[in-house]
């Protein structure tokens, strides 16, 4: 249950780049989540409106476009989904695979709110 | 759990969390930057310091009472002698473990984390200021019983090394595989137990390492009747070794 951490990480990133483009607010957050990151999408959503209240992302959108976890083999040069449990080739069942998705954890994009003329 | 463990927001960054309210024109922007990047920034300047001194770090993670204390003091009483040791010790609450290392006359520095399940840098950083590392040569740092969160944080350490007791399931690679994942070397410590317990199989486990597509060595070991524990030393002056000349890692 790390992911309030997480949070908070990711919300001092997300108020760097708010203040650095003198944004009003921030309205959509998009992060990259892979099931092997050890970070739990639900709980991260859980998380978020604790950690975001009162602060300049306090109105945004969590957005989290959850990882498939793919493997390319080295022994046959197929490339799979898999699960997080096995990463073994689902072709030949060899162990000495290369993971291309799944441990993703990453702050994709931000939309920010500009100061608006009406004030 | 984890809800006081908000180490990453700090007197000095505190005023960014700045309140607003929506209005006006939006603007998409681009970031691809690593959701724990503060995290990450202070392991590298970790991991720069310990470089700076020719220091290898050497981060222990387990379940709660694996054995990881008692495998140091067992570490300590052979390799003490010939290598300068230090411990850094995360535990939730107490003292105690840092009592039982500094009883080997070894400098520890304890990081009690009150509720929070995991180290990160932020709290490596400050326990490093309070060792003189021009004087080591090794530093354990031994984090807190966990085989979730302490996973996802990287404190400037040169190799994990992840332990698994048989006195757990043998499956424990298998239901975290993010913690095996993130290891440099596993040991199967409590090894003497093998023969009462009689349904943990070493073969079964380590296969469920391999499924993660790990091939990291696996040794087992008994810190209590010391046997295998020589070839741990080996491991971690192999380590020391390739720490020194420059070579990869073993």
């Amino acid at each position: 249950m790390h992911e309030l951490a997480v949070c908070r990480s990711m919300l001092s990133q997300v108020a760097r780049i708010a203040a650095r483009h003198r944004a009003r607010a921030v309205t959509r957050i998009s992060v990259r989540i892979g099931p092997l990151s050890g970070v739990e999408p639900d709980l991260l959503s859980q998380a978020f409106p604790f950690a975001a209240a009162g602060t300049v992302a306090e109105h945004a959108a969590l957005v989290i476009d959850a990882r498939p976890v793919r493997v390319h083999c080295e022994a046959c040069g197929h490339e799979a989904e898999t699960g997080p449990r096995n990463l073994t080739c689902p072709r030949c069942g060899d162990g000495r695979t290369r993971l291309l998705s799944g441990d993703e954890l990453l702050l994709a994009e931000v939309e920010l709110l500009h100061q608006a003329t009406d004030t | 759990m984890c809800d006081t463990c908000g180490c990453n927001v700090t007197p000095g960054n505190r005023h960014l969390l700045e309140s607003a309210h929506p209005a006006g024109g939006r603007e998409p922007v681009a970031v691809l930057q690593g959701l724990l990047a503060e995290n990450d920034r202070a392991a590298a300047h970790n991991r720069a310091h310990l470089e700076t001194h020719g220091v290898l770090a050497v981060n222990l993670m387990s379940s709660p009472g694996a054995g990881k204390t008692t495998l140091l003091e067992q570490t300590i009483d052979r390799l003490g002698g010939r290598w300068r040791l230090a411990v850094i010790e995360g535990d939730l609450e107490t003292e105690r473990d840092a009592e039982r290392i500094r009883a080997r006359g070894v400098p520890v520095v304890q990081i009690t984390t009150g509720t929070a399940c995991h180290l990160d840098a932020h709290m490596v950083h400050r326990a490093l200021h309070r060792l003189d590392l021009s004087r080591l040569d090794l530093l354990f740092i031994e984090n807190v019983g966990n085989l979730v969160c302490p996973a996802a944080f990287d404190l400037g350490q040169h190799h994990n090394v992840t332990l698994l007791a048989v006195t757990e399931g043998d499956d424990k690679p298998a239901k975290y595989p993010v913690m095996f994942r993130a290891a440099h070397l596993v040991l199967f410590t409590k090894a003497d137990l093998l023969p009462v317990l009689g349904d943990f199989a070493p073969d079964r486990a380590e296969d469920h390492l391999r499924r993660l597509g790990s091939a990291v060595p696996v040794l087992s070991l008994s810190a209590r009747t010391g046997d295998g524990v020589e070839a741990w030393c080996r491991w971690l002056e192999t380590a020391l070794d390739a720490r020194r000349t420059g070579a990869a890692a073993p």
